[in-house]
């Protein structure tokens, strides 16, 4: 048995970025026993001065380009660490915004239906449609695009948004230019980074180069001036917004429509949580007229339906939306989708379409309700404290002010003194400095414990 | 925004495939609105609705990428021929050994289980002896996300080599609003390379992509690739048991891969899907190979092995001794790509992935395996009787029919006109794949015999 252990000189965090399997220790000289033959392997040296073996093939230098972990996993590795050291520490976890309550009984009976089905001859299948089953296109393009006119076959179906996002970039190429709200959801930038669109990342001013950041602030109502916002290709727009929980008005997303056809745009718009807002605030930019010629819609059963493990979203491409050269955008995007997937699981698919009955609907509705009044208690407890608290009303996130601190230092100050996990705002972007991130999720216990012990440490 | 519709028929009740290619190749046509339609004289017609193209133009340009990628043309084109086929033999019950999609039922113990340490039970089941680590296996859904997420890891800027025969030139293409059901998307090494950017233009006169290198696969070199004659690429796609030819790779053929990895510098991806289905003692991963994990990806999947086609679980393992030229370890990588561009298999599919793994689903899965492995001793039997060269079949689900002298299209049209079969022409793999055609093995035992009958028949 060979032992080897890599002195990880790959850059300062590298420990940090495989969250709780950390594979790379960070020890560098150890001495092993020989085993009877001598073959004992022992890497202590940086791979530079290697007597491990290396490859002839070039890492891909826009890998090289990625900044510390992806966010989460940070998170969760801090989490991690924080437990060790507190072991006795009742953690509450309002950072990473995953749902907690339990999936209602109508979706869960079908998808045990789907399982069991599978054992039988009649109900046995195998691929379905990359695209997706066609009852369920049917059933998301009538649930929440009825009188929009988006059709079955513009919808794909996925396993979640987080793939899609990765798609739409294979789609586009790494010539096009993007533009993100800042702060935003990480997975636009780093899988833009990733594909090759960008330049380097700046750390003075915390932006890979290349990439229009458009600033959302308290001051602009978190919502771009799109007077100062280059032209780029492509622009990601999330409303209702992770993680400032800001949803865009009606006339907001006429602006941006236009901003978008002057300039030759296509915008990628994320209504992951649409089906959390309170107000009048449209839920599909396809509300817009003329958004079908510039905009592309993703969406997902994970904040809706607890599905944030089941795997379950869709996408979808209008028929209308063009390249430059008059090319469906829909038919390359249908070639990625069969080349680089094979469909969402048939199982996840068969609770999709539970979730859009009329009792699946009606049980996602009363969890999303759920997480509301969570979110409430929240926004509560941060406004009787003084704090300058966004979001919370149409989105399952308060985003709250600590002016002139840094988000990180915050973050392991409410860790290390209440044991609660939030978000930094500056994992978002730049534009998210200053700010924490506090979800809704999670347990009424737990929300109201958490908002007991925010109030004893502000107070 | 008026519809046209523009009809193809042939005087003779044939459908003009060429005619229609050539429109789609010039066209911008909306994939959903092709219908097929039957006219009056009783003809086969094709039926193509074109959208004309108005409106607003964005000012993207279109990735050149994509537009490198060839009109896939095999599945799409055998299910033409099938659907015409249909319409001119209503009463023919046709049997199709085309598609490699599983059939037999997932069984019961498999999916009425409760989720758990998945990748333990992988390494476990699979890689015991072999020193593979759970930290080292990637759960994913399936292997066709996984190859392309590799593709996304290694980047445009690598070269790649790839067997020939070994991919379809069209990978999971719905085109005319027909669907149908491949199992070789998983094969789309090629066509996620052309999309990523690794790839120059599409060759006609040699059916190749530029810029890839194609190791020439046949019974004149045990089915194995003269290395000496192949140059050096970043990336080496090996897939054993092999689909399309069924043949596994031998112990001896893969220290010779991995050495010529190692002296190369290059990073094999080791497509084992079908490993399950091995009869003899060849290796069912690259990692039994010494050396292995210094060079080797392996990729795998439930599908096959599990009937898991729909339910989408698959792995991949990335050795930590597998290093880019720089040192810094590909899995750390592979780990921010998965991070990043994907968020994990559906819980459920994970569930039974973990009882497929338990020693009471396991069994189950594998008497699925041995019917299917049935089933291609049938077909191997059948066309050895016929006086015809068969390969594959013993390690693989495929059986790999040589017909020499005449092209797999001319086959694959005389076997479906004259028996109802549908099987799969082997130039569709590439171009080594001229003169043979496929035939998997998935189907209920009537069938495959009804169609070993069939086939007595017609080449008696």
């Amino acid at each position: 048995m060979s032992l080897m252990q890599h002195s990880a000189s790959i850059s300062s965090s590298s420990s940090a970025f495989l969250g709780e399997s950390n594979i790379f220790s960070r020890t560098s000289k150890v001495s092993l026993p020989s085993n009877k033959s001598g073959l004992c392997k022992c890497v202590s040296s940086p791979p530079t001065e290697k007597t491990a073996y290396n490859t002839k093939v070039a890492r891909n230098a826009n890998m090289a380009k990625l900044q510390a972990g992806y966010l989460f996993p940070e998170i969760a590795r801090r989490r991690e660490a924080h437990i060790l050291k507190y072991p006795d520490a009742q953690v509450i976890s309002l950072g990473i915004g995953d749902t907690t309550e339990p999936i209602p009984k109508v979706i869960t009976s079908a998808m045990t239906k789907r399982s069991h089905a599978l054992s039988t001859l009649e109900g046995y299948s195998g691929y379905g449609a990359e695209q997706g089953d066609k009852q369920l296109r049917a059933a998301i393009a009538s649930t929440f695009y009825g009188d929009l006119g988006i059709e079955e076959g513009d919808i794909f179906v996925s396993d979640g948004a987080k793939s899609d996002i990765s798609r739409l970039q294979i789609l586009f190429g790494s010539n096009l230019t993007m533009a993100v709200q800042d702060p935003s959801y990480p997975a636009y930038v780093d899988s833009s980074v990733i594909m090759g669109q960008t330049g380097q990342f700046q750390k003075d001013v915390e932006k890979y180069c290349n990439i229009e950041y458009m600033r959302c602030t308290w001051e602009n109502g978190f919502f771009p001036d799109l007077s100062t916002v280059s032209r780029t290709d492509v622009i990601f727009f999330c409303s209702p917004n992770n993680p400032t929980g800001a949803s865009a008005t009606r006339e907001q997303l006429m602006k941006l429509v236009q901003f978008a056809k002057d300039n030759g745009s296509i915008i990628v718009y994320d209504s992951a949580y649409a089906m959390y807002i309170s107000d009048d605030s449209p839920r599909s930019i396809f509300e817009i007229p003329g958004a079908k010629e510039v905009a592309i819609e993703t969406s997902s059963l994970s904040k809706f339906a607890g599905f944030t493990g089941v795997r379950l979203g869709w996408t979808v491409v209008p028929k209308e939306l063009h390249f430059s050269d008059g090319f469906p955008v829909a038919k390359d995007f249908n070639r990625i989708v069969c080349t680089c997937f094979n469909g969402a699981s048939n199982i996840a698919q068969a609770g999709g379409l539970a979730c859009l009955s009329p009792e699946g609907l009606k049980a996602m509705h009363k969890v999303i309700g759920f997480y509301k009044e969570n979110t409430e208690i929240i926004v509560d407890t941060f406004n009787s404290l003084g704090f300058s608290v966004y979001g919370g009303k149409n989105a399952p996130y308060v985003w709250v002010h600590f002016p002139g601190r840094s988000s990180w230092d915050v973050f392991s100050e409410i860790l290390e003194k209440t044991h609660l996990v939030t978000t930094p705002g500056s994992g978002f972007g730049p534009g998210g400095e200053g700010f924490i991130r506090v979800s809704a999720f999670g347990h009424r216990g737990n929300v109201l414990e958490a908002s007991k012990r925010f109030k004893q440490l502000y107070k | 925004m008026d519809a046209i519709v523009q009809h193809y028929i042939s005087e003779n009740g044939t459908l003009d495939i060429d005619a229609w290619r050539e429109h789609l190749d010039f066209t911008f046509v909306c994939f959903w609105g092709l219908t097929i339609i039957d006219n009056s004289a009783g003809s086969t017609c094709l039926a193509i609705e074109m959208v004309p193209v108005t409106g607003h133009c964005t000012k993207v340009p279109r990735n050149v990428n994509i537009e490198k990628l060839r009109n896939g043309y095999l599945f799409p084109e055998i299910s033409v021929r099938e659907f015409k086929h249909i319409q001119k033999y209503p009463d023919a019950k046709l049997i199709s050994l085309g598609i490699g999609d599983t059939t037999e039922p997932i069984p019961e113990v498999v999916t009425s289980a409760m989720s758990e340490a998945l990748r333990k039970a992988i390494v476990e089941m699979f890689y015991r002896d072999v020193g593979v680590k759970d930290t080292e296996v990637f759960v994913s859904d399936g292997a066709q996300s996984d190859i392309s997420r590799l593709q996304l890891l290694l980047g445009s800027n690598v070269t790649m080599a790839v067997q020939d025969p070994s991919f379809p030139e069209s990978v999971g293409y719905v085109a005319m609003g027909l669907k149908f059901i491949v199992d070789d998307k998983f094969q789309a090494y090629i066509d996620s390379s052309v999309i990523i950017g690794q790839t120059s233009k599409f060759q006609e006169e040699t059916g190749k992509y530029g810029n890839i290198e194609y190791m020439k696969c046949g019974p004149e070199n045990n089915f194995f690739p003269d290395l000496s004659a192949t140059s050096r690429t970043d990336v080496i796609f090996f897939c054993s048991p092999n689909n399309p030819t069924g043949y596994a790779a031998s112990r001896e053929q893969l220290k010779k891969l991995v050495k010529f990895a190692r002296e190369n510098g290059s990073i094999i991806i080791y497509d084992s899907a079908y490993a399950a289905y091995i009869t003899d003692d060849s290796p069912r991963s690259i990692f039994e190979v010494p050396g292995a994990r210094e060079v080797a990806i392996e990729v795998s999947s439930f599908s096959k092995f599990a009937g898991f086609t729909g339910v989408r679980l698959g792995w991949t393992v990335v050795p930590e001794e597998l290093l880019f030229s720089n040192g810094f370890p590909v899995i750390k990588d592979f780990d921010r790509i998965v991070c990043t561009c994907f968020n994990g298999a559906s819980n459920i599919a994970q569930a039974g992935g973990l009882a497929c793994l338990s020693s009471e689903g396991y069994m189950a899965v594998r008497a699925v395996v041995e019917y299917y492995k049935e089933n291609a001793k049938i077909l191997v039997d059948t066309f050895t009787s016929l006086g015809l060269m068969v390969y594959g079949g013993n390690n693989a689900p495929y059986v790999w029919v040589h017909f020499p002298g005449l092209r797999s299209w001319d086959v694959f049209n005389e076997v479906l006109e004259k028996t109802h079969i549908i099987t799969v022409p082997g130039r569709g793999f590439g171009p080594g794949g001229e003169e043979y055609i496929r035939v998997g093995v998935f189907g209920g035992r009537e069938y495959i015999l009804e169609a070993s009958r069939r086939l007595k028949k017609l080449f008696d």
